[in-house]
Protein backbone atom coordinates (compact mmCIF):
# COMPACT_ATOMS: atom_id res chain seq x y z
CA UNK A 1 0.00 0.00 0.00
CA UNK A 2 1.17 3.50 -0.65
CA UNK A 3 2.56 5.60 2.16
CA UNK A 4 -0.13 8.21 1.76
CA UNK A 5 -2.87 5.66 2.27
CA UNK A 6 -1.02 4.10 5.21
CA UNK A 7 -0.97 7.48 6.88
CA UNK A 8 -4.44 8.77 6.24
CA UNK A 9 -6.69 5.70 6.02
CA UNK A 10 -6.46 5.14 9.82
CA UNK A 11 -7.79 8.66 10.32
CA UNK A 12 -10.72 7.77 8.11
CA UNK A 13 -11.28 4.70 10.31
CA UNK A 14 -11.32 6.93 13.41
CA UNK A 15 -13.83 9.15 11.66
CA UNK A 16 -16.01 6.14 10.81
CA UNK A 17 -15.93 4.65 14.29
CA UNK A 18 -16.60 7.99 15.98
CA UNK A 19 -19.53 8.66 13.65
CA UNK A 20 -21.00 5.21 14.25
CA UNK A 21 -20.57 5.68 18.00
CA UNK A 22 -22.42 8.99 18.00
CA UNK A 23 -25.20 7.61 15.79
CA UNK A 24 -25.51 4.68 18.21
CA UNK A 25 -26.00 7.18 21.02
CA UNK A 26 -28.84 8.83 19.12
CA UNK A 27 -30.51 5.55 18.16
CA UNK A 28 -30.21 4.17 21.69
CA UNK A 29 -32.00 7.15 23.18
CA UNK A 30 -34.60 6.99 20.41
CA UNK A 31 -35.34 3.34 21.22
CA UNK A 32 -35.10 3.34 25.01
CA UNK A 33 -36.45 6.74 25.93
CA UNK A 34 -40.14 7.70 25.97
CA UNK A 35 -41.31 10.22 23.40
CA UNK A 36 -44.20 12.38 24.49
CA UNK A 37 -43.74 15.85 23.15
CA UNK A 38 -46.29 18.55 23.78
CA UNK A 39 -46.41 22.21 22.84
CA UNK A 40 -44.99 23.51 26.09
CA UNK A 41 -42.20 20.97 26.24
CA UNK A 42 -41.05 21.73 22.72
CA UNK A 43 -41.21 25.49 23.08
CA UNK A 44 -38.06 27.58 23.31
CA UNK A 45 -36.60 27.95 26.79
CA UNK A 46 -36.60 31.50 28.06
CA UNK A 47 -36.61 31.27 31.86
CA UNK A 48 -40.28 30.30 32.04
CA UNK A 49 -41.67 33.07 29.88
CA UNK A 50 -43.07 32.64 26.42
CA UNK A 51 -40.41 33.55 23.88
CA UNK A 52 -40.62 37.24 22.96
CA UNK A 53 -39.40 36.98 19.39
CA UNK A 54 -37.17 35.03 17.09
CA UNK A 55 -33.64 34.57 18.41
CA UNK A 56 -31.92 35.21 15.09
CA UNK A 57 -31.37 38.77 16.18
CA UNK A 58 -28.78 41.51 15.78
CA UNK A 59 -25.58 40.98 17.70
CA UNK A 60 -22.48 42.94 18.59
CA UNK A 61 -20.26 43.74 15.60
CA UNK A 62 -17.28 42.98 17.85
CA UNK A 63 -17.77 39.23 17.32
CA UNK A 64 -17.46 39.82 13.60
CA UNK A 65 -14.26 41.83 14.10
CA UNK A 66 -12.74 39.05 16.19
CA UNK A 67 -13.53 36.58 13.41
CA UNK A 68 -11.76 38.79 10.85
CA UNK A 69 -8.71 39.22 13.09
CA UNK A 70 -8.66 35.48 13.67
CA UNK A 71 -8.56 34.76 9.95
CA UNK A 72 -5.63 37.13 9.48
CA UNK A 73 -3.56 35.82 12.36
CA UNK A 74 -4.35 32.16 11.79
CA UNK A 75 -3.28 32.55 8.18
CA UNK A 76 0.00 34.07 9.35
CA UNK A 77 0.54 31.03 11.56
CA UNK A 78 -0.18 28.72 8.65
CA UNK A 79 2.46 30.61 6.64
CA UNK A 80 5.02 30.23 9.40
CA UNK A 81 4.71 26.43 9.71
CA UNK A 82 6.66 25.63 6.51
CA UNK A 83 9.35 28.10 7.60
CA UNK A 84 9.58 26.50 11.05
CA UNK A 85 10.45 23.07 9.65
CA UNK A 86 12.97 24.36 7.12
CA UNK A 87 14.93 26.79 9.31
CA UNK A 88 18.29 25.19 8.56
CA UNK A 89 17.70 25.22 4.81
CA UNK A 90 16.55 28.78 4.23
CA UNK A 91 19.36 30.30 6.32
CA UNK A 92 19.78 33.96 7.17
CA UNK A 93 18.01 35.19 4.06
CA UNK A 94 14.87 33.25 4.98
CA UNK A 95 15.15 34.40 8.56
CA UNK A 96 15.34 38.06 7.50
CA UNK A 97 12.30 37.68 5.26
CA UNK A 98 10.29 36.10 8.08
CA UNK A 99 11.37 38.81 10.51
CA UNK A 100 10.10 41.49 8.11
CA UNK A 101 6.89 39.51 7.74
CA UNK A 102 6.46 39.21 11.51
CA UNK A 103 7.21 42.87 12.17
CA UNK A 104 4.53 43.81 9.66
CA UNK A 105 2.21 41.50 11.58
CA UNK A 106 3.11 43.29 14.79
CA UNK A 107 2.39 46.63 13.13
CA UNK A 108 -0.98 45.24 12.11
CA UNK A 109 -1.69 44.18 15.66
CA UNK A 110 -0.59 47.61 16.91
CA UNK A 111 -2.94 49.28 14.41
CA UNK A 112 -5.89 47.12 15.45
CA UNK A 113 -5.07 47.81 19.09
CA UNK A 114 -4.95 51.61 18.58
CA UNK A 115 -8.14 51.53 16.51
CA UNK A 116 -9.86 49.86 19.45
CA UNK A 117 -10.67 46.63 17.62
CA UNK A 118 -9.49 44.64 20.63
CA UNK A 119 -11.56 46.54 23.21
CA UNK A 120 -14.85 45.22 24.51
CA UNK A 121 -17.36 47.52 26.12
CA UNK B 1 11.45 3.99 15.95
CA UNK B 2 8.97 5.58 13.64
CA UNK B 3 10.41 3.88 10.56
CA UNK B 4 10.29 0.49 12.29
CA UNK B 5 6.64 0.72 13.21
CA UNK B 6 5.84 1.95 9.73
CA UNK B 7 7.74 -1.03 8.31
CA UNK B 8 5.69 -3.41 10.46
CA UNK B 9 2.45 -1.94 9.21
CA UNK B 10 3.43 -1.87 5.55
CA UNK B 11 4.49 -5.54 5.56
CA UNK B 12 0.98 -6.72 6.39
CA UNK B 13 -1.52 -7.79 3.79
CA UNK B 14 -4.23 -5.18 3.25
CA UNK B 15 -6.97 -7.18 4.95
CA UNK B 16 -4.92 -7.97 8.07
CA UNK B 17 -3.74 -4.36 8.10
CA UNK B 18 -7.29 -3.11 8.04
CA UNK B 19 -8.37 -5.53 10.77
CA UNK B 20 -5.49 -4.60 13.05
CA UNK B 21 -5.93 -0.88 12.48
CA UNK B 22 -9.64 -1.21 13.13
CA UNK B 23 -8.93 -3.04 16.40
CA UNK B 24 -6.37 -0.40 17.36
CA UNK B 25 -8.76 2.47 16.73
CA UNK B 26 -11.49 0.65 18.63
CA UNK B 27 -9.10 0.13 21.54
CA UNK B 28 -8.19 3.83 21.51
CA UNK B 29 -11.86 4.87 21.51
CA UNK B 30 -12.74 2.44 24.31
CA UNK B 31 -9.83 3.46 26.52
CA UNK B 32 -10.60 7.13 25.92
CA UNK B 33 -14.24 6.57 26.87
CA UNK B 34 -13.23 4.77 30.06
CA UNK B 35 -10.79 7.55 30.87
CA UNK B 36 -13.53 10.12 30.39
CA UNK B 37 -15.65 8.20 32.91
CA UNK B 38 -12.81 8.25 35.42
CA UNK B 39 -11.89 11.89 34.76
CA UNK B 40 -15.44 13.17 35.21
CA UNK B 41 -15.52 11.46 38.59
CA UNK B 42 -12.05 12.75 39.48
CA UNK B 43 -13.13 16.24 38.49
CA UNK B 44 -16.14 16.08 40.80
CA UNK B 45 -14.17 14.47 43.63
CA UNK B 46 -11.43 17.10 43.50
CA UNK B 47 -13.99 19.86 43.34
CA UNK B 48 -15.77 18.36 46.33
CA UNK B 49 -12.57 17.93 48.30
CA UNK B 50 -11.65 21.58 47.81
CA UNK B 51 -15.06 22.58 49.14
CA UNK B 52 -14.81 20.03 51.99
CA UNK B 53 -17.62 17.89 50.66
CA UNK B 54 -17.49 14.19 49.87
CA UNK B 55 -18.61 14.24 46.28
CA UNK B 56 -20.27 11.24 44.66
CA UNK B 57 -19.84 8.21 46.93
CA UNK B 58 -23.01 6.14 46.66
CA UNK B 59 -22.90 4.33 43.30
CA UNK B 60 -20.19 1.67 43.50
CA UNK B 61 -17.20 1.76 45.81
CA UNK B 62 -16.16 5.40 46.36
CA UNK B 63 -18.69 6.38 43.72
CA UNK B 64 -16.60 4.78 40.98
CA UNK B 65 -19.66 3.86 38.92
CA UNK B 66 -21.29 7.28 39.25
CA UNK B 67 -20.36 8.43 35.75
CA UNK B 68 -21.62 5.22 34.18
CA UNK B 69 -24.90 5.59 36.05
CA UNK B 70 -25.16 9.18 34.83
CA UNK B 71 -24.47 8.13 31.27
CA UNK B 72 -27.12 5.39 31.46
CA UNK B 73 -29.61 7.92 32.71
CA UNK B 74 -29.05 10.04 29.62
CA UNK B 75 -30.00 7.08 27.44
CA UNK B 76 -33.40 6.81 29.12
CA UNK B 77 -34.28 10.46 28.62
CA UNK B 78 -36.33 11.84 25.77
CA UNK B 79 -34.51 13.64 22.96
CA UNK B 80 -36.24 17.01 22.83
CA UNK B 81 -35.92 18.97 19.61
CA UNK B 82 -37.42 22.45 20.12
CA UNK B 83 -40.19 23.29 17.68
CA UNK B 84 -38.39 26.39 16.39
CA UNK B 85 -35.09 24.61 15.86
CA UNK B 86 -33.44 23.63 12.62
CA UNK B 87 -33.88 19.92 13.25
CA UNK B 88 -31.08 18.52 11.12
CA UNK B 89 -28.42 20.96 12.32
CA UNK B 90 -29.64 20.63 15.89
CA UNK B 91 -28.80 16.91 15.87
CA UNK B 92 -25.72 17.32 13.67
CA UNK B 93 -23.96 19.76 16.03
CA UNK B 94 -23.29 17.40 18.98
CA UNK B 95 -22.35 14.60 16.58
CA UNK B 96 -19.81 16.95 14.99
CA UNK B 97 -18.40 17.91 18.39
CA UNK B 98 -17.87 14.30 19.44
CA UNK B 99 -16.46 13.17 16.09
CA UNK B 100 -14.00 16.07 15.97
CA UNK B 101 -12.93 15.39 19.54
CA UNK B 102 -12.08 11.78 18.67
CA UNK B 103 -10.57 12.66 15.32
CA UNK B 104 -7.75 14.70 16.88
CA UNK B 105 -6.68 11.63 18.82
CA UNK B 106 -5.83 9.95 15.52
CA UNK B 107 -2.33 11.44 15.54
CA UNK B 108 -1.48 11.52 19.26
CA UNK B 109 1.37 9.13 20.15
CA UNK B 110 0.99 7.80 23.69
CA UNK B 111 4.09 5.57 23.66
CA UNK B 112 6.76 4.66 21.06
CA UNK B 113 4.77 3.34 18.10
CA UNK B 114 1.45 3.51 19.95
CA UNK B 115 -0.23 5.85 17.58
CA UNK B 116 -3.10 5.42 15.17
CA UNK B 117 -1.45 7.39 12.39
CA UNK B 118 2.02 8.90 12.62
CA UNK B 119 1.63 11.64 10.01
CA UNK B 120 4.30 14.25 9.35
CA UNK B 121 1.83 17.09 9.60
CA UNK B 122 0.67 16.01 13.08
CA UNK B 123 0.66 19.44 14.70
CA UNK B 124 -1.02 21.15 11.77
CA UNK B 125 -3.65 18.38 11.71
CA UNK B 126 -4.43 18.86 15.42
CA UNK B 127 -4.75 22.63 14.91
CA UNK B 128 -7.04 22.13 11.92
CA UNK B 129 -9.32 19.68 13.69
CA UNK B 130 -9.54 21.82 16.81
CA UNK B 131 -10.63 24.71 14.59
CA UNK B 132 -13.36 22.45 13.23
CA UNK B 133 -14.49 21.83 16.80
CA UNK B 134 -15.77 25.41 16.95
CA UNK B 135 -18.39 24.50 14.34
CA UNK B 136 -20.03 21.97 16.64
CA UNK B 137 -20.69 24.67 19.20
CA UNK B 138 -21.70 27.49 16.88
CA UNK B 139 -24.02 25.27 14.82
CA UNK B 140 -25.64 23.95 17.99
CA UNK B 141 -26.18 27.44 19.36
CA UNK B 142 -27.60 28.76 16.12
CA UNK B 143 -29.81 25.76 15.35
CA UNK B 144 -31.47 25.88 18.78
CA UNK B 145 -33.18 29.15 17.79
CA UNK B 146 -33.17 30.32 21.36
CA UNK B 147 -31.50 33.35 22.90
CA UNK B 148 -29.23 31.80 25.51
CA UNK B 149 -27.70 29.21 23.19
CA UNK B 150 -27.24 31.88 20.54
CA UNK B 151 -25.32 34.21 22.85
CA UNK B 152 -23.39 31.30 24.32
CA UNK B 153 -22.37 30.06 20.89
CA UNK B 154 -21.22 33.52 19.79
CA UNK B 155 -19.17 33.98 22.92
CA UNK B 156 -17.74 30.51 22.71
CA UNK B 157 -16.74 30.86 19.06
CA UNK B 158 -15.06 34.22 19.67
CA UNK B 159 -13.26 32.89 22.73
CA UNK B 160 -12.04 29.70 21.07
CA UNK B 161 -10.74 31.40 17.95
CA UNK B 162 -8.98 34.09 20.02
CA UNK B 163 -7.04 31.58 22.03
CA UNK B 164 -6.40 29.37 19.05
CA UNK B 165 -4.21 32.14 17.65
CA UNK B 166 -1.98 32.22 20.71
CA UNK B 167 -1.95 28.41 20.90
CA UNK B 168 -0.78 28.42 17.29
CA UNK B 169 2.14 30.73 18.08
CA UNK B 170 3.07 28.77 21.21
CA UNK B 171 3.14 25.53 19.23
CA UNK B 172 5.25 27.29 16.59
CA UNK B 173 7.88 28.10 19.22
CA UNK B 174 8.19 24.37 19.98
CA UNK B 175 8.37 23.49 16.29
CA UNK B 176 11.19 26.02 15.80
CA UNK B 177 13.21 24.17 18.43
CA UNK B 178 12.47 20.68 17.11
CA UNK B 179 12.33 21.34 13.40
CA UNK B 180 9.53 18.85 12.75
CA UNK B 181 5.75 18.83 12.88
CA UNK B 182 5.59 15.11 13.62
CA UNK B 183 4.42 14.61 17.20
CA UNK B 184 6.64 11.54 17.69
CA UNK B 185 9.68 13.57 16.63
CA UNK B 186 8.72 16.32 19.06
CA UNK B 187 8.69 13.80 21.91
CA UNK B 188 11.92 12.15 20.75
CA UNK B 189 13.64 15.54 20.81
CA UNK B 190 12.94 15.76 24.55
CA UNK B 191 14.41 12.43 25.65
CA UNK B 192 17.07 12.22 28.34
CA UNK B 193 15.49 13.48 31.51
CA UNK B 194 13.65 16.41 32.99
CA UNK B 195 16.02 19.11 31.79
CA UNK B 196 15.50 18.22 28.17
CA UNK B 197 11.75 18.75 28.37
CA UNK B 198 10.79 21.94 26.66
CA UNK B 199 9.20 23.39 29.74
CA UNK B 200 12.32 22.87 31.88
CA UNK B 201 14.91 23.32 29.17
CA UNK B 202 18.19 23.64 31.07
CA UNK B 203 21.26 22.72 29.08
CA UNK B 204 24.19 23.30 31.46
CA UNK B 205 26.75 21.97 29.00
CA UNK B 206 26.07 24.82 26.66
CA UNK B 207 25.41 27.94 28.76
CA UNK B 208 24.06 29.95 25.84
CA UNK B 209 21.09 27.56 25.80
CA UNK B 210 20.10 28.64 29.32
CA UNK B 211 18.49 31.77 27.91
CA UNK B 212 15.82 29.53 26.37
CA UNK B 213 14.61 28.32 29.76
CA UNK B 214 12.58 31.36 30.87
CA UNK B 215 11.03 31.73 27.41
CA UNK B 216 10.01 28.08 27.06
CA UNK B 217 8.77 27.86 30.64
CA UNK B 218 6.62 30.90 30.03
CA UNK B 219 5.34 29.40 26.80
CA UNK B 220 4.37 26.25 28.71
CA UNK B 221 2.38 28.29 31.23
CA UNK B 222 0.72 30.25 28.41
CA UNK B 223 -0.19 26.98 26.70
CA UNK B 224 -1.83 25.69 29.86
CA UNK B 225 -3.91 28.85 30.34
CA UNK B 226 -4.84 28.93 26.64
CA UNK B 227 -5.86 25.29 26.92
CA UNK B 228 -8.25 26.23 29.73
CA UNK B 229 -9.80 28.90 27.50
CA UNK B 230 -9.82 26.65 24.44
CA UNK B 231 -11.75 23.90 26.22
CA UNK B 232 -14.20 26.34 27.86
CA UNK B 233 -13.11 25.28 31.31
CA UNK B 234 -13.42 27.52 34.34
CA UNK B 235 -12.27 30.23 34.90
CA UNK B 236 -12.98 30.83 31.21
CA UNK B 237 -16.34 29.04 31.02
CA UNK B 238 -18.11 32.16 29.78
CA UNK B 239 -20.11 30.30 27.11
CA UNK B 240 -21.90 28.36 29.82
CA UNK B 241 -21.79 30.85 32.65
CA UNK B 242 -24.74 29.66 34.76
CA UNK B 243 -25.45 33.03 36.28
CA UNK B 244 -25.76 34.75 32.91
CA UNK B 245 -26.59 32.28 30.20
CA UNK B 246 -28.08 29.29 32.10
CA UNK B 247 -25.96 26.73 30.22
CA UNK B 248 -24.88 28.58 27.10
CA UNK B 249 -25.07 26.65 23.85
CA UNK B 250 -26.33 23.51 25.62
CA UNK B 251 -29.56 25.00 27.00
CA UNK B 252 -31.93 23.26 24.59
CA UNK B 253 -30.10 19.95 24.58
CA UNK B 254 -31.25 16.88 26.48
CA UNK B 255 -30.62 13.15 26.52
CA UNK B 256 -27.83 11.73 24.36
CA UNK B 257 -27.18 14.89 22.31
CA UNK B 258 -26.27 16.59 25.58
CA UNK B 259 -24.23 13.55 26.55
CA UNK B 260 -22.29 13.90 23.29
CA UNK B 261 -21.44 17.53 24.03
CA UNK B 262 -20.32 16.58 27.49
CA UNK B 263 -18.34 13.61 26.24
CA UNK B 264 -16.71 15.66 23.49
CA UNK B 265 -15.75 18.36 25.95
CA UNK B 266 -13.91 15.91 28.18
CA UNK B 267 -12.22 14.18 25.24
CA UNK B 268 -11.03 17.65 24.21
CA UNK B 269 -9.71 18.36 27.68
CA UNK B 270 -7.78 15.09 27.53
CA UNK B 271 -6.47 16.02 24.10
CA UNK B 272 -5.17 19.34 25.39
CA UNK B 273 -3.54 17.62 28.38
CA UNK B 274 -1.94 15.18 25.95
CA UNK B 275 -0.75 18.01 23.71
CA UNK B 276 0.75 19.80 26.71
CA UNK B 277 2.49 16.54 27.67
CA UNK B 278 3.84 16.04 24.18
CA UNK B 279 4.91 19.60 23.48
CA UNK B 280 6.32 20.65 26.83
CA UNK B 281 6.61 17.74 29.25
CA UNK B 282 8.55 15.14 27.33
CA UNK B 283 5.72 12.83 26.31
CA UNK B 284 6.37 9.26 27.43
CA UNK B 285 9.89 9.85 28.78
CA UNK B 286 10.67 9.41 32.46
CA UNK B 287 11.82 12.51 34.36
CA UNK B 288 15.12 10.83 35.26
CA UNK B 289 17.03 9.11 32.51
CA UNK B 290 18.74 5.99 33.89
CA UNK B 291 19.22 4.15 30.64
CA UNK B 292 16.77 1.28 31.12
CA UNK B 293 13.10 1.98 31.61
CA UNK B 294 11.41 -0.33 34.13
CA UNK B 295 8.00 1.26 33.78
CA UNK B 296 6.19 1.11 30.45
CA UNK B 297 6.39 4.47 28.62
CA UNK B 298 2.62 4.76 28.41
CA UNK B 299 2.53 4.93 32.20
CA UNK B 300 4.54 8.15 32.19
CA UNK B 301 2.36 9.59 29.48
CA UNK B 302 -0.83 8.91 31.40
CA UNK B 303 0.73 10.10 34.66
CA UNK B 304 1.68 13.44 33.10
CA UNK B 305 -1.76 13.78 31.56
CA UNK B 306 -3.32 13.05 34.94
CA UNK B 307 -1.19 15.69 36.64
CA UNK B 308 -2.23 18.29 34.08
CA UNK B 309 -5.84 17.27 34.44
CA UNK B 310 -5.47 17.64 38.20
CA UNK B 311 -4.31 21.21 37.59
CA UNK B 312 -7.33 21.75 35.33
CA UNK B 313 -9.61 20.53 38.12
CA UNK B 314 -7.88 22.60 40.80
CA UNK B 315 -8.18 25.74 38.69
CA UNK B 316 -11.88 25.01 38.29
CA UNK B 317 -12.31 24.66 42.03
CA UNK B 318 -10.24 27.65 43.11
CA UNK B 319 -10.32 30.45 40.54
CA UNK B 320 -13.39 32.70 40.12
CA UNK B 321 -14.83 33.22 36.65
CA UNK B 322 -13.42 35.90 34.37
CA UNK B 323 -15.50 38.68 32.88
CA UNK B 324 -15.86 38.44 29.12
CA UNK B 325 -14.01 41.66 28.24
CA UNK B 326 -11.17 40.65 30.57
CA UNK B 327 -10.99 37.30 28.82
CA UNK B 328 -10.71 38.83 25.37
CA UNK B 329 -8.23 41.42 26.59
CA UNK B 330 -6.06 38.69 28.07
CA UNK B 331 -6.13 36.73 24.84
CA UNK B 332 -5.47 39.52 22.35
CA UNK B 333 -3.44 42.02 24.36
CA UNK B 334 -1.30 39.78 26.55
CA UNK B 335 -1.04 36.26 25.15
CA UNK B 336 -0.86 37.14 21.47
CA UNK B 337 1.94 39.78 21.67
CA UNK B 338 3.87 37.64 24.17
CA UNK B 339 3.76 34.51 22.05
CA UNK B 340 4.50 36.54 18.92
CA UNK B 341 7.66 37.98 20.48
CA UNK B 342 8.63 34.54 21.77
CA UNK B 343 8.33 33.13 18.25
CA UNK B 344 10.58 35.91 16.92
CA UNK B 345 13.08 35.36 19.71
CA UNK B 346 13.23 31.58 19.35
CA UNK B 347 13.51 31.60 15.58
CA UNK B 348 16.37 34.12 15.84
CA UNK B 349 18.02 32.00 18.49
CA UNK B 350 17.73 28.79 16.48
CA UNK B 351 19.10 30.42 13.34
CA UNK B 352 22.14 31.96 15.06
CA UNK B 353 22.92 29.80 18.09
CA UNK B 354 21.02 26.51 17.72
CA UNK B 355 22.44 23.11 16.86
CA UNK B 356 21.75 23.63 13.20
CA UNK B 357 22.82 27.28 13.27
CA UNK B 358 23.76 28.69 9.91
CA UNK B 359 26.53 30.80 11.46
CA UNK B 360 26.95 34.54 11.36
Amino acid sequence: MSGFLLEYLPILIVFGIATVLSLLFLVAAKIMAPASGDVEKLSTYECGFNAFDDSRMKFDVQFYLVAILFIIFDLEIAFLFPYAVSLDKVGIYGWAVVMIFLSELIWGLYYAWKKGALDWQ
Amino acid sequence: MMAQSLQFWSDLSPLVWFGLKFAQVLAFVLVLSLMVAVLVLADRKIWAAVQMRRGPNVVGAFGLLQTIADALKFFFKEIIVPSGADKFLFILAPVLTLVMAFLSWGVIPVAPGWVISDINLGVLYVLAISSMGVYGIIIGGWASNSKYPFMGALRSAAQMVSYEVSIGFIILSVIFLVGSMNLTDIVEAQKGGLFNWHMFYLDFKNPINLILFPVMFYMGVLFFVSALAESNRPPFDLPEAESELVAGYQVEYSSTPFLMYFFGEYVNIMLLSAMMTILFLGGWYAPIDIGIQFVPPVFWFILKMAIIFFLFAMVKAIVPRYRYDQLMRLGWKVFLPMSLFAVMFISTWVVFFGEKAVGV
